[in-house]
């Protein structure tokens, strides 16, 4: 059953949270903005901190459907927004020849018809849904490039897709439009200026240990507070990638999985490599930082 | 008062804070100001982080303004000036007076001021650098530092010329996109089938081949001492390179590391110089190779080497720091981008060895080393990157 949208931020705040996610205010700000405003929300910030999940709790929390386009390089229209189905239309072609009742005017009218048009997520996100219009999610936009950034510009302003052969698609009533980026690139200022911008940074200790209990409520409460201290504490280290939430998350699961209701030396060195993924930040922390990391979290029991 | 009075008063102040930002050097445009406009009428006023974030998510374009909103913000807003000092407060921003009333601006956000004003596309005047002037430090000694010479028109004409025959070492690389064309080896079914039914049934095959694309280019310049008479003429070489092709970012290091890729952008060369003079604080001084390639690779190697993108390092590799921590940066560096291409302008003598420990520390990581023995111009420059002996190596073993 699709749920109105939000009148107010708390609204917006109970929302995400009854979906899971833990916001800060500035982040319910935004997205209360975003979807009052009808604006797409632009999130950036770095891997693992919960962008896509946001898109994810909105669709699945205002009871919508979720179209997601993920982008890779060299993404182009035919995989983004539609495409034609040759072979049924070479098909068509060969029927309407081998009969003669049909003359060829006719023909090229109906081989591009609705019939043979492959519906890609951009187009679908701007036909109209029993739920109510869907969330687009248009993950991680810098690994694609410039050319594809510039027809989303298009898109996302008018909310409308032109295809040659048929004429024009809009949408009735906008998505709700989530674009995330991990900053590998900047995004052109152009399409920023379009949307509401939203860097999502890590989490306190605090909203993080909400997020873990919420996510993995059946670790120890102890555990999860350990987890989060010492976390919250590499960060602040020098590294090159600190860990994101997702490995907050995964690291828990981890120890519970060696069945460690504390979180101790023998537990921290073998599971290093959940949080850390480059070999330098492991034997960084492993020389320096695991004394501090392990004293941290042992206060925090 | 009635409601209508409330809202046009807020709207005057929405006005006036827009104002200050983009005097502030955040691109603020006119439809901005309505968004505003319309998101503090759908949020409860009474709740200033709600007001704040609120404007935030609809000024802020990138998470290096957040720091100069906050300034502006907690200005503007919480220190509550009254209505005829918000008029004057604009223009007291833009006076060049030296008594500021607020607290004196950290260094970040001066330093976010620099980046944010000279990024706008407003041309660069007197009002404009001197409030990026904070108490911290000087513009005018660096500016007095990094005065270039403006460019002769026989200059700039020779420039568009060498550009236009220069050949980097980087081959173009097919890119993942399609383009029509009489000979490629896939076929095209979309125009294909378009054609066919234009031509009544007989099938006329089109073709297609991959476009084929420059890989983006990182360029890390080193502006020390050492390097100072070639300054000039690199900055050129490097401007004329950023509005030549797409996809170029451009660094300067000395002691520290700046990206001056936006300010570079700028199409009218003296222009683009005399905001690099500004935005670069270590001109001319000494060299840590290691700390700014390692700083590069923490803060700048993501976000700019994604695309399989190309490295040019120009430096002589005199490092003040003699080589320490250089080489585990140096094969970072290596290891996180298609290739690695050291442009040396200081070695004068043809009997090159590596004696200095930062030549040694960066020489076991470079795919393709460029010595020069004589560069006084652009065209020296443009023949030693050009020189295609080192292809064969491509790509890296």
């Amino acid at each position: 059953m699709p749920n109105s949208l939000p009148a107010t931020i708390d609204e917006t705040d109970a929302l995400l949270r009854g979906g899971g996610y833990v916001p800060d205010r500035s982040l319910t700000t935004a997205a209360f903005l975003s979807l009052k405003l009808t604006r797409p929300l632009f999130l950036e910030g770095e891997a693992g901190v919960g962008k896509t999940e946001i898109a994810k709790v909105l669709a699945a929390s205002l009871g919508r459907k979720l179209v997601r386009l993920q982008c890779y390089e060299g993404l182009d229209i035919t995989s983004a927004v539609y495409e034609w189905n040759y072979p049924r239309q070479m098909m068509a072609i060969r029927l309407a020849e081998s009969g003669d009742a049909h003359d060829k005017e006719s023909m090229s009218a109906n081989i591009y018809g609705e019939e043979y048009l492959v519906e890609r997520p951009l187009l679908s996100a701007l036909r109209p849904d029993a739920c109510g219009p869907p969330v687009l999610l248009i993950d991680e936009l810098d690994r694609t490039d410039e050319p594809f950034e510039a027809y989303l510009l298009e898109v996302l302003s008018e909310y409308q897709v032109s295809i040659p052969e048929l004429g024009s698609v809009r949408a009735e009533t906008p998505p709700i439009v989530v674009i995330t980026s991990n900053r590998t690139r900047e995004i052109h200022d152009a399409l920023k200026r379009r949307c509401l911008y939203h860097w999502v940074d890590y989490p306190d200790a605090e909203r993080e240990l909400a997020i873990l209990q919420g996510k993995v409520p059946e670790a120890a409460a102890s555990l999860s507070r350990q987890v989060v201290a010492a976390v919250q504490h590499l960060r602040d280290q020098d590294l090159f990638k600190p860990p994101g939430i997702a490995e907050t998350i995964d690291w828990t699961r981890a120890l519970m999985a060696l069945d460690k209701r504390q979180l101790d030396r023998q537990g921290f060195e073998d599971t290093l490599g959940v949080i850390l993924k480059y070999q330098d930040d492991i034997s960084h922390v492993r020389q320096r930082a695991a004394e501090d990391a392990l004293a941290a979290s042992s206060s925090a029991k | 008062m009635s409601a209508q009075d409330t809202s046009g008063a807020l709207a005057l102040n929405v006005m006036n804070f827009a104002r200050l930002l983009r005097t502030a050097g955040l691109p603020v445009g006119p439809g901005k100001l309505l968004v505003a406009i319309e998101a503090l009428e759908v949020i409860d006023l009474t709740r200033k982080e709600d007001m704040y974030w609120a404007l935030h998510a609809v000024f802020v374009e990138r998470h290096s303004q957040s720091e100069l909103f906050a300034v502006a913000f907690e200005r503007f807003w919480v220190s509550r000036p009254s209505a005829h000092e918000i008029a004057s407060l604009v223009d007291k921003e833009t006076t060049p007076s030296s008594s500021h009333q607020g607290p004196a601006l950290p260094r970040r956000v001066a330093d976010a001021m620099v980046e944010a004003g000279l990024a706008s596309s407003a041309p660069i005047n007197e009002k404009n650098i001197e409030i990026e002037v904070s108490d911290t430090w000087s513009a005018k000694e660096r500016l007095k530092s990094t005065d270039f010479e403006s460019m002769s028109i026989e200059e700039l004409t020779a420039t568009r010329r060498i550009m236009a025959d220069l050949r980097l070492p980087i081959p173009e690389l097919p890119s993942r996109r399609f383009q029509p064309h009489a000979s490629g080896r896939r076929i095209d079914m979309r125009s294909s089938l378009r054609s066919t039914v234009r031509a009544a049934g007989a099938i006329d095959l089109k073709r297609k081949r991959r476009v084929r694309r420059h890989p983006p280019l990182v360029v890390l310049c080193d502006i020390s001492g050492s390097m100072e008479a070639y300054a000039r003429m690199m900055l050129h070489f490097l401007h004329a390179i950023t509005n030549d092709r797409d996809r170029v970012h451009t660094f300067l290091f000395g002691t520290r590391l700046t990206n001056v890729s936006r300010h570079l952008a700028h199409t009218d060369p003296d222009i683009a110089l005399a905001r690099v003079g500004l935005a670069v604080q270590d001109w001319s001084g000494g060299t840590r190779i290691g700390e700014t390639i390692a700083s590069f690779n923490r803060r700048w190697s993501r976000r700019v080497l994604g695309q399989g993108a190309v490295v040019l390092l120009i430096t002589d590799g005199l490092d003040r720091d003699g080589g320490t921590g250089l080489a585990e940066e140096m094969e970072r560096l290596q290891k996180s981008c298609r290739r690695l291409i050291w442009l040396n302008p200081l070695l004068r003598y043809k009997e090159f060895s590596p004696k200095s420990a930062g030549i040694k520390a960066i020489l076991p990581y470079v795919d393709d080393f460029r010595p020069v023995h004589s560069l006084d111009s652009l065209t020296d420059l443009a023949e030693a990157l050009g020189k295609a002996s080192d292809l064969r190596s491509w790509p890296r073993q």
